[in-house]
């Protein structure tokens, strides 16, 4: 469990955040610039004092009252914006650094880190002869190596070009399957959050507004997140069969069962799926000569209408409801043609289902995908 | 002092006398120098500015009221001379004092000028990394203020090598412990001993564009391979 509250004044950044969020998995940090989420992050770190804070982190108390642990001495990895490799150091000094001061027994070794970021063909290079992907990699590695308890990360791809961020992205996937140290994640970039986050915290102005299991807060109808142009819900399952004469692999997810295009890896492997509002439509009864796989029986929960004369429906999975949350936006001329109500069991189906990370995580052993300088 | 022979016993004396100076005056500046380029980098705060500009004094200050006032806190009566015991005027270790004084803003005002343009993100990273200050301080700041930092050391021992009015002022000329190079030349020069003048106002000139030139060559070299 990690449990955080700062209060006080950074410059003339007022910050008042309070949250509890589970000691694993990714928790982002989501809000727009100037919201105060790089502030938290350093605070956590001990690199930003405020006056007014605690902090416990698994059980260890970093800040409280009077007291407060200086950043070396809080077992944090922290991945800045901006690489900030030490230039005067080689790929390999910078990646030992932190390594070579951590105080415990080495739990994530040089060869595992090497290995899990693909960064073996990066050894001999200097730092400044490395591409923006490159060296986030590194700088990854180097933070790991510094066998963190809490791994905080501020918006390390932010700095990055499309491809470069597309090129880490599934080594941070991986980083999450194969580490079970938790990860603060800060981003503004919701679809890096639906990608990688289990948790999600939201942060306003310097507030914490919500904070929870992402799929919840992404259809909490309070929350702005169902209000932006393209809102989507998020759906964690696990590979149940796999149809490979038509390439095809069930997911098991709350509330019944999701058929999606491709092979997803062997039966038991977790998948996140990401399910756009927009591919989702509404039916009474089961569809017949459709082309659409997936028609899942789903419960109305809730009903905003937008400004685009749409409506955003709340669903959820399964005869009772009792599944995973959905969303769908439908026109506000069907949405009354049907007469559909809340509290009511609909046909959802599902025009598009796509894993919420294409680039599927490579396996450790394999090589890591193509990084040309 | 035959004026036939350009070099006699004396001007090697003076010569390594003065290299001597150079050196150990350059070793007291980076050690002096270094930790308060540091806290002038790293406060903030009105104090920071009023140091700043009492280091930078002898820059616009005329050496020779420099070395009257040195003359003065290092006389018979003053105060430092009662707490040390004896007095450091016309002594070589005067001359030390002095000359570091002298040349401590051209050491000091490279390396804060190294430390501010580093920023703090370095230092972070380090604590994040299990650094300590102390530890972050030797292993990352310091080299990545080694230009700076030679610079320093570079200008400070050319800047020693170079000085007269404060020399003059403390130290005068005794042979062996105060009579360094540019004092002597001025002594060849009033005593029209012109041709040894030559020798060792040639020599400080080749010597002055050798240090600026390997200087600017270094700068250039550390610099490459970092952004």
């Amino acid at each position: 469990m990690i449990e955080a509250a700062f209060r006080g004044r950074l410059g003339s950044f007022d910050l008042d955040a309070e949250f509890r969020v589970p000691g694993q998995g990714i928790t982002a940090l989501f809000g727009a610039s100037g919201s105060g989420k790089t502030t938290v992050l350093r605070a956590i770190a001990g690199l930003a004092r405020l006056r007014d804070g605690r902090l416990q982190v698994n059980g260890e108390t970093w800040q409280a009252g009077r007291r407060f642990v200086p950043p070396h001495r809080r077992a944090v990895g922290y991945v800045f914006q901006e690489a900030s490799l030490f230039p005067h150091l080689s790929v390999e000094d910078n990646l030992r650094f932190g390594l070579r001061r951590s105080r415990s027994t080495a739990r994530i070794g040089l060869n595992e880190v090497v290995d899990l970021l693909g960064i073996a063909p990066l050894f001999d290079r200097p730092t400044a002869m490395l591409s923006g992907g490159e060296r986030q990699r590194v700088a990854i590695g180097r933070a790991l190596l510094s066998q963190p308890q809490l791994l905080l990360m501020d918006e390390p791809l932010s700095a990055l070009d499309r491809v470069s961020k597309e090129e880490i992205l599934p080594y941070l996937e991986r980083l999450h399957a194969s580490l079970s140290i938790p990860v603060i994640y800060v981003s503004h970039d919701i679809a890096e959050v639906e990608r990688l986050a289990d948790t999600l915290v939201l942060m306003e102005r310097g507030r914490v507004r919500a904070s929870g299991p992402i799929a919840g807060l992404l259809a909490d109808p309070a929350l702005p997140l169902i209000h932006m142009p393209q809102p989507a819900a998020v759906i964690d399952g696990q590979v149940i069969a796999r149809d490979a004469r038509y390439g095809l692999t069930d997911l098991r997810v709350p509330g019944g069962v999701v058929t999606v295009q491709g092979d997803l890896g062997p039966i038991g492997r977790r998948r996140r799926l990401r399910i756009p509002a927009s591919d989702v439509s509404l039916g009474r009864r089961a569809p017949q000569d459709t082309t659409i796989l997936n028609a899942l029986p789903a419960r109305i929960e809730g009903a905003e209408e937008t400004a685009a004369h749409q409506v955003v429906v709340r669903l959820r999975l399964g005869q009772r409801g009792e599944g995973a949350a959905l969303l769908a936006s439908v026109s506000l001329k069907s949405w009354d043609t049907l007469g559909l109500r809340v509290g009511e069991t609909v046909v959802a189906r599902l025009k598009a289902v796509a894993l919420a990370a294409p680039g599927a995580a490579p396996e450790l052993a394999q090589a890591p995908p193509a990084h040309t300088a | 002092m035959g004026e036939g022979h350009l070099f006699d016993a004396s001007m090697i004396e003076t010569i390594l006398l003065t290299l001597k100076l150079a050196a150990i005056t350059t070793v007291v500046l980076l050690l002096v120098g270094t930790p308060l380029a540091w806290w002038l980098a790293r406060t903030r705060g009105p104090w920071k500015e009023v140091i700043a500009s009492l280091v930078s004094l002898p820059i616009v200050l005329p050496p020779t009221v420099l070395g009257f006032y040195l003359l003065i806190a290092m006389g018979p009566d003053s105060p430092l001379t009662a707490l040390l015991g004896f007095k450091l005027s016309f002594t070589f270790e005067g001359l030390v004092l002095g000359s570091v004084i002298y040349s401590l803003p051209f050491v000091v005002n490279p390396i804060r000028n190294a430390f501010e343009a580093m920023g703090d993100r370095p230092m972070e990273v380090a604590a994040t990394l299990r650094a300590s200050r102390l530890d972050a301080f030797v292993t990352v700041a310091l080299p990545l203020a080694l230009p700076g930092l030679m610079t320093g050391a570079i200008l400070g021992f050319a800047h020693t090598v170079g000085e007269f009015g404060v020399v003059l002022m403390i130290g005068g000329g005794i042979p062996g412990e105060t009579k360094v190079l540019s004092v002597t030349i001025f002594d060849y020069v009033e005593t029209l001993q012109w041709g040894k003048a030559h020798v060792l106002a040639g020599g400080m000139l080749v010597l002055s564009f050798v240090v600026i030139l390997a200087m600017l060559l270094l700068e250039r070299r550390l610099n490459r391979g970092r952004t």
